[in-house]
């Protein structure tokens, strides 16, 4: 397969993958074929993902809606590389995330997507600092390098001060802020955000999907995010997709 | 993730719960301790008996017999030999052709006679030896009051303290310095042609031998000497292993050379005809590696010899087997200790479940995690080696003054027991990282398997 281990950490695999080319066309950021995930859970299956063909364009803003056990977060960790479908196929950059090795998906995980969570999953031992670091340990980035590229990321979420302060001694909208620096450390070209203003009052999460789209426009960047908001995300995104029962409903392109 | 990361990430979580991460390290450490402790102390207790055995002044020591003489300490040696009279004697030749072998530095005779010590008008009767200089050396003069011989041929004595004891009950060191006399026997061949007169005394030979001298014969005349008491000794020399140090008078061995004492072995060289001869050479060798080499070529020349290089073989032998029950002792204690490691890890493992997931998620990938969690076991292994060695020091400091005052309640000289060698520090502390990072195998491959997706699913 592609050898990714001579592209220099945080590069975009749009700016160099071969592969591309041949699969889909340049604009295509993700393209899933017929996906499928099942759970067995109790002897009984879950079709949590049934059969979705979905295509997003690069540097789209598309909301996943539906309810609770729709299917749209299994879906999200699909896109994520955390989880690997059952059949079908995830193509993301052009590059198949199902064949890929659980080495692979680490380094796809930790170069080319960040997440933000509902309840931002910031380590609570360490610093604002430390936790927006911690994926350019991971990316093995120079240590020199590391203090402005976290000093950038957190300007980028508006964050200047209580840097050395940690996660619970912030507000619920800082906590999400820093989480997103964190998730935009390693300059991936998708963000995926999982019910990101799910814990906020609904100022601080119209605060945190603003910034996000601002972030998405500035860079270029895909964001793929689960809500079931509706109201929200109809201000927010530029593309509506309905789950229902791990199926693709229907699709609303916004203006 | 890089080698700084990751022992910086390992540190960080192990500091996250000190009192469970820091008792885990002190089992640790009392394991290495007591694995420390043991090995110590064998090590500690070969010096000594090396050390006992090396005063000795036996370990660069051939002692050399001729085979004409009775059997000696080597059954298998002898049973080899059939024909002993045919063998070579012990003589002056002998003597110089072993001089001039490589690595030999001395050849002197033992010399012990039957002699009487003149004192005060009181006949004192004793075993009189020659030593050489190199006894100076020895533990036996380590204790010496007084002063050793001044040269290898002055008229001088040094007494054992019992036999001093006896010439001056009340103040035996008083003797230092006086002039002594003493009586011995002196060797005087015949004259080759006095076989038919002037037979005074001793034993002669065969009438019909052709040699001349010795061979037929020789009288023992009745001799004094003035000698001057140079010093007491309390213990006798050789730690009593050898001929001369089975006496209570000590002359210089040129000494007895020079006086020409009567021999009780010379009664048997002129009986067999063959001159007069050495009952035993004691060849010493410049160093103790090359002791087997020239005991092979003085066996070469048809001698008999013995050294102790065979009973340090076998003590060498049950030390290994001492060493490895101490260590498997002290492993006792560190087996203990890989389970609470173990066991510290797995709580670990459960308490970060999210923290894991989370980490996978920002693109840490199983190894890594794998690699977190080593780290983690190996920073408590070096910890708790470093703490370890610390405590197994001062464990062993403890044993030594202990068995210091133990000794000196017997009035005996301290001796250091327990000695830590610099390699037991980097092996104990290698030895602890190794065992803690094969304790952490189970927990780091169960970290590195949790399903991110289960971890970040609930709250």
């Amino acid at each position: 397969m592609f050898d990714e281990g001579q592209l220099a950490p945080g590069t975009r695999m749009a700016a160099s993958n071969p592969l591309q080319m041949s699969n889909s066309s340049t604009s295509q950021a993700v393209r899933t074929e017929n996906l499928r995930r099942y759970y067995t859970m109790g002897g009984s299956i879950i079709r949590a993902v049934d059969g979705i063909t979905l295509t997003i364009e690069r540097g789209e803003i598309v909301a996943l809606l539906g309810q609770s056990g729709s299917g749209k977060s299994t879906l999200l960790n699909l896109l994520a590389g955390l989880d690997r479908p059952t059949s079908g196929s995830v193509q993301v950059e052009g590059r198949d995330l199902a064949r890929m090795s659980s080495e692979d998906l680490a380094r796809y995980r930790r170069n080319d997507v960040g997440m933000v969570f509902q309840s931002f999953h910031l380590i609570p031992a360490m610093t604002i600092t430390e936790n927006v670091e911690l994926p350019m340990r991971f990316a093995e980035v120079e240590r020199s390098e590391r203090a402005q590229r976290v000093r950038e990321s957190l300007e980028r979420v508006g964050l200047g001060k209580r840097l050395e302060h940690r996660p619970s001694e912030l507000s619920g909208g800082e906590q999400q802020r820093v989480s997103l620096a964190r998730a935009l450390a390693n300059r991936p070209s998708m963000l995926l955000a999982d019910e990101p203003t799910g814990n906020l009052d609904s100022r601080t999460g119209e605060d945190i999907l603003n910034l996000i789209r601002a972030v998405s426009l500035s860079l270029g960047m895909t964001v793929v995010m689960v809500t079931h908001e509706r109201a929200l995300a109809e201000r927010f995104a530029q593309r509506l997709v309905f789950l229902g029962d791990g199926k693709l409903l229907s699709q609303e392109a916004l203006a | 993730m890089k080698g700084y990361d990751l022992l910086d990430l390992a540190v960080r979580n192990l500091r996250q719960s000190k009192l469970r991460n820091g008792l885990t390290t002190v089992g640790i450490s009392v394991g290495v301790a007591s694995l420390v402790a043991m090995l110590s102390l064998g090590v500690g207790l070969q010096q000594l008996a090396t050390r006992r055995l090396a005063g000795s002044g036996m370990f660069d020591t051939v002692f050399v017999t001729s085979k004409q003489d009775f059997r000696g300490f080597d059954r298998e040696q002898d049973q080899k030999d059939q024909h002993p009279e045919n063998a070579p004697v012990l003589d002056d030749a002998a003597r110089d052709k072993m001089t001039h072998l490589q690595y030999v530095t001395e050849v002197e005779p033992e010399i012990r006679v039957m002699g009487e010590i003149v004192y005060g008008g009181q006949t004192h009767y004793g075993f009189v030896t020659g030593l050489p200089m190199s006894a100076r050396e020895n533990e036996a003069f380590d204790n010496l009051q007084g002063k050793f011989f001044s040269r290898s041929d002055a008229d001088e004595v040094i007494l054992l303290n019992d036999f001093a004891k006896e010439l001056d009950p009340a103040n035996p060191k008083a003797l230092i310095g006086q002039e002594v006399t003493l009586r011995y026997g002196e060797h005087q061949p015949l004259a080759a042609d006095s076989d038919t007169s002037g037979r005074l005394s001793g034993e002669q030979s065969d009438a019909g031998n052709p040699n001349a001298g010795d061979s037929y014969g020789f009288s023992v005349v009745r001799k004094t000497q003035q000698l001057r008491v140079m010093g007491i000794i309390d213990e006798e020399p050789y730690g009593g292993m050898r001929t001369v140090s089975r006496g209570r008078i000590f002359l210089p061995v040129d000494l007895t050379a020079k006086l020409n004492m009567a021999e009780f072995s010379d009664m048997r060289s002129s009986l067999r005809g063959h001159g007069r001869t050495y009952m035993t050479l004691t060849v010493r060798v410049k160093d103790p590696a090359k002791v087997a080499q020239v005991q092979d070529a003085i066996k070469q020349m048809g001698f008999r010899t013995f050294s102790v290089l065979d009973a340090t073989k076998s003590l060498r032998r049950f030390f290994t087997v001492l060493d490895l029950f101490l260590g498997i002792f002290g492993s006792l204690a560190l087996a203990v200790a890989t389970l609470a490691i173990i066991n510290t890890l797995v709580m670990a493992v459960l308490e970060r479940r999210r923290e894991i997931g989370v980490m996978k998620a920002i693109g840490a990938s199983d190894g890594d995690v794998k690699r977190l969690f080593f780290a983690e076991a190996g920073a408590m292994g070096f910890f708790g080696g470093v703490l370890g060695i610390a405590l197994g020091f001062a464990i062993g400091k403890a044993i030594n003054i202990g068995t210091g005052i133990y000794l000196h309640n017997h009035q005996l000289p301290a001796e250091a027991v327990w000695i830590m060698p610099p390699w037991l520090i980097g092996a104990a502390i290698a030895f602890s990282i190794v065992v803690s990072l094969l304790a952490g195998l189970y927990p780091a491959s169960r970290a590195a398997r949790l399903d991110p997706v289960q971890t970040l699913k609930y709250e």
